[in-house]
């Protein structure tokens, strides 16, 4: 079954009304809790009036910081605690204030608009320049500075390779703040019953989620039951440890009945975490040829008003991943991440690696254009070749696994027939009637398949590993347990392929379940690409023993040895001789019953296995690009898109399609589109759908795919993961195409999105 | 205010505030969750259910405004026989990952072809321009609504 393009086991009830989202689900009693959030970015908070929402009907309460104040802080840095409300100040406009709970939605939106604050203002500082200047008050309290963090990430610098390198240059990119939205936004339903809580959570790591909640309210785990159920995408913004995780709960406790929240999109807007936002400073040093040989570099965060344990050490990874596809001898990084008045920010598609995938794909155009040459000549010069995997990079562990870079850059260039495209730039850049023509290159490595342990734990997960439970029922059917948590990746169908392969059972006749803390075993959940490289080799991990042990039941029946028997339609069969056969049905019947098992056979056919990655996988790949850009408006039209992706072990080709497309659909968006934006005094801009530009049907191409498949030898699938590619490929293909049309203008840079404006600007400016 | 809607063909009669969005009727009154509601600016058409056989915008539509009316929403696509062609579309094709923009996006593709059975890919991406999806790029729903154009259309 790996391999082939089955539709989903998923959509039947996706596709009739009947998926179960967390606001789809009722309790009886239910009661809605409402935020009432700052509209001031900056400001202590002198009073809080609630008595006038007390009044009103329907509603059972208000709440403030203080009364949560017996709550131990949500997971934060150690050091930097964050509460649940804003207590004596806010730090963003978003940032929630109190809490209300009301007999139904309405009503309890209404008592949110009566609750009356009085705010101090004090001063904004929106952008990461305010908020590192000199006489810059310190924003948020444990801290006496707005720079949260520094961190040299090499103990080295390069400037003797600077030095000595022919040529050198510098420039400022910047990678602007997104935000996830997803469809569904951020929801949560306690229901505290008995001796603990039950939470339906849009979640993206349900056993972690559960280990937080029962670690703030003291009990045991087993006594909380945390459900991801169907999950609107999430894209990283539903890892991140929101107040309403724990108010909920700790709200249903004290009423005795179900709390549930359900973000609106405006609110999704400011108090959801963004992702992204970095200024990158780099320095490259090269020769004539266009080799790379140091590159030096310094990225800025804006982490936002409050540091997410997350958000503010993501440049880390962005750091690992500065060497891309090509072999740079010498790195040197370090980050800062500064507090600023603005919604905080963390994980969002890619987190981290997409960020350093734009840095050095715009760092070998902006080398091209310097030296006067092709961008395809520079990668070429560049370039890991594959006799050289695995190979080290120059950061410490990351060392990337099978991979044929050139191959995939060669494989693009002859699907975009870059030659030909050559010639029509050339072509209409003479005629002044003609929309200008650019073509933009990525080729991209990422990190997937998060673990190992060691790495996951810094991100407060209890491991790195996956599990997987697999075990036959008497018919021989098969239902799987599976510690990932997807939001639309397409698990129930993608694992039941893999453990049909080694189970012999047909894949319509396997059950995938995950998501519930109470059936599942401890598993880690859905990010970081890690799906298929590490929850599908748990899944083949269990369904290789589970098929082995079916093997000597079978052996045992048929009075034959093990290795005599071979597999036929799913059934077992001594080795040339068709009669003597027993289907797996009556094989996992027989597991059952203990006086017919072989001695010292324990009962039933069922294994859990964990697996633990030995190390990152790393997905790569080249995209390519093709934008016509109107002369008069800026406006920036893609003509084509074009993917090669190496993911190793394809599982779904349909879902691979998916994930590839929908990537590749955010990293457009963020290139050419998305931005979050706030103005000087911190107010946002892009408070709902109609400011924010995520990209509808009219305002993205079609994606044409292609996959080289090199298998990766770090994991017994040699599947790479997928989820992130496409985001961290698309920006700076779809960036190096706009600056490509404009280059014999003398335009070097754009920057994201490149709106019509800046790109009209960019044109106006250079001629 | 009491208000009387048939939905998916049945006739329902309630007592609701007046200021109850129709989205909200759906769900919270009937208990048909298969309506979802991705935003408050009329944005995403995530909620999108057809009113007398037009495509609306059921957080855009009081459920007061529905009196009378006739409103189908997703759970009243599939009949006896299965899934209709455009839910078989989206599920052959892959129109769909996280589901929840889903329902909105087969009822505006449905009534795309019913008023035209024979959409060229532009037309497709026009009648569906109201509708956002945030995971498939939107490609994959194009294809689908290919797909039952020529599988048997909006029935």
């Amino acid at each position: 079954m790996i391999g082939s393009a089955v539709p989903r086991k998923e959509d039947a009830a996706l596709l009739t009304g009947r998926g179960t989202f967390v606001d789809d689900i009722h309790r009886p009693g239910l009661l809605h809790m409402v935020y009432v959030h700052s509209d001031e970015a900056h400001a202590r908070i002198t009073h809080i009036d609630a008595e006038a929402a007390r009044a009103l009907p329907g509603v059972l309460g208000v709440w403030t910081a203080k009364d949560f104040a017996e709550l131990p802080a949500r997971p934060s840095v150690p050091g930097l605690e964050r509460g649940y409300l804003a207590g004596d100040k806010v730090h963003y406009v978003g940032e929630p204030v109190a809490v209300v709970v009301a007999a139904d939605r309405y009503l309890a939106a209404d008592a949110a608009r009566a609750v009356k604050v009085g705010y101090e203002p004090l001063p904004v500082m929106a952008t990461v320049a305010d908020a590192l200047a000199p006489d810059a008050v310190p924003i948020f309290a444990p801290l006496e500075s707005n720079l949260a963090l520094e961190q040299q990430v090499t103990p080295h610098d390069v400037a003797a390779e600077l030095e000595a390198a022919p040529r050198r240059l510098r420039a400022r990119l910047v990678n602007q703040r997104c935000a996830g939205a997803p469809m569904e936004p951020y929801g949560v339903l306690a229901d505290w019953t008995g001796a603990g809580p039950t939470v339906w959570a849009t979640v993206q790591a349900p056993h972690r989620v559960r280990a937080e909640i029962a670690e703030r309210f003291g009990l045991a785990r087993h006594l909380v039951r945390v459900v991801a159920p169907d999950v609107g995408g999430a894209f990283g913004v539903k890892s991140s440890f929101m107040p309403e995780l724990f108010l909920a709960p700790e709200l249903s406790r004290r009423l005795g009945r179900p709390v549930k929240f359900v973000e609106t999109r405006g609110e999704h807007m400011v108090h959801t975490y963004h992702g992204r936002d970095q200024i990158q400073d780099l320095e490259v040093g090269f020769d004539d040829e266009g080799t790379i040989l140091a590159l030096d570099v310094t990225i800025t965060v804006n982490t936002g008003g409050v540091p997410d344990p997350v958000g503010i050490g993501l440049a880390t990874l962005t750091s690992y991943m500065l060497s891309g596809c090509y072999r740079i001898p010498k790195i040197a990084a370090r980050f800062r991440s500064v507090v600023t008045n603005t919604t905080p920010t963390a994980s969002y598609r890619g987190a981290g690696r997409p960020e350093a995938s734009f840095l050095i794909e715009r760092a070998v155009d902006l080398v091209a254009h310097e030296l006067g040459k092709d961008p395809a000549d520079v990668r070429r010069a560049n370039l890991i070749q594959p006799g050289e995997m695995p190979y080290q990079t120059p950061f410490e562990g990351i060392v990337y696994d099978e991979a044929d870079y050139p191959a995939a850059l060669e494989l693009l260039l002859s699907e975009l027939d870059y030659a030909g495209l050559r010639e029509e730039q050339e072509r209409r850049r003479a005629d002044p009637g003609a929309r200008l023509l650019g073509v933009g290159l990525s080729t991209f490595v990422e990190m997937g398949g998060f673990g190992p342990t060691p790495l996951f734990e810094q991100f407060g997960y209890i491991g790195g590993w996956e599990s997987a439970n697999v075990r036959l029922q008497p018919d021989g059917s098969a239902i799987i347990l599976v510690g990932t948590a997807p939001h639309g990746q397409g698990h129930q169908t993608a694992l039941a392929q893999i453990a049909a392969d080694e189970l012999g059972v047909p894949f319509d006749a396997i059950s995938v379940l995950y998501g519930d803390t109470a059936v599942v075993q401890e598993g880690i959940g859905t990010m970081g690409s890690r799906g298929m490289p590490v929850a599908g080799n748990a899944v083949r991990q269990a369904a290789v023993d589970v098929a082995a042990k079916a093997r000597r039941i079978a052996a045992h029946m048929l009075e034959a040895a093990p290795d005599d028997l071979v597999r036929v339609d799913g059934a077992f069969q001594v080795k040339g001789v068709s009669e003597a056969t027993v289907s797996l049905a009556a094989v996992a019947e027989r597991s059952f019953k203990p006086h017919l098992l072989p001695e010292d056979t324990g009962l039933g056919l069922e294994c859990t296995a964990y697996y633990e990655p030995k190390n990152l996988s790393y997905p790569s790949g080249a995209h390519g690009c093709v934008v016509e850009i109107d002369r008069d408006t800026g406006r920036v039209h893609i003509l084509r898109y074009v993917c090669v992706d190496d993911c190793g072990t394809v599982i779904n080709p349909l879902n691979a399609r998916g994930q590839i497309h929908g990537g590749v659909a955010q990293g457009i968006a963020q290139a050419l589109y998305e931005k979050v934006s706030f103005d000087a005094d911190g107010r946002p801009l892009t408070a709902s759908f109609e400011d924010y530009m995520v990209p509808g049907v009219l305002d993205l191409p079609r994606y044409e795919t292609h996959h080289i498949e090199t298998k990766s030898s770090f994991n017994p699938l040699g599947a790479k993961g997928l989820g992130e590619a496409g985001a961290t490929a698309a920006p700076q293909a779809v960036v190096n195409a706009v600056v490509d049309a404009l280059a014999h203008l003398g335009v070097r840079d754009v920057e994201m999105p490149c709106t019509p404006e800046r790109v009209w600007k960019a044109m106006r400016h250079a001629s | 205010m009491r208000v009387e809607i048939t939905v998916n063909g049945q006739p329902h009669s309630a007592e609701v505030e007046s200021r109850l969005l129709l989205a909200h009727f759906l769900r919270d009154v009937l208990s048909l969750t298969g309506t979802h509601v991705g935003c408050d600016t009329s944005s995403c058409g995530a909620c999108t259910v057809l009113l007398d056989g037009v495509a609306v915008k059921s957080c855009t539509v009081l459920a007061a405004q529905a009196d009378g009316c006739a409103v189908t929403t997703i759970e009243g696509l599939a009949g006896p026989d299965g899934l209709s062609p455009v839910q078989e579309g989206f599920r052959q094709c892959h129109g769909l990952q996280c589901g929840y923009c889903t329902p909105g996006m087969v009822m505006a593709a449905t009534a795309l072809l019913s008023e035209r059975p024979d959409p060229s890919e532009q037309e497709i991406r026009d009648g569906l321009k109201g509708n956002m999806c945030r995971c498939t790029g939107y490609q994959m729903i194009v294809e689908s609504v290919q797909w039952a154009a020529a599988n048997g259309g909006a029935r």
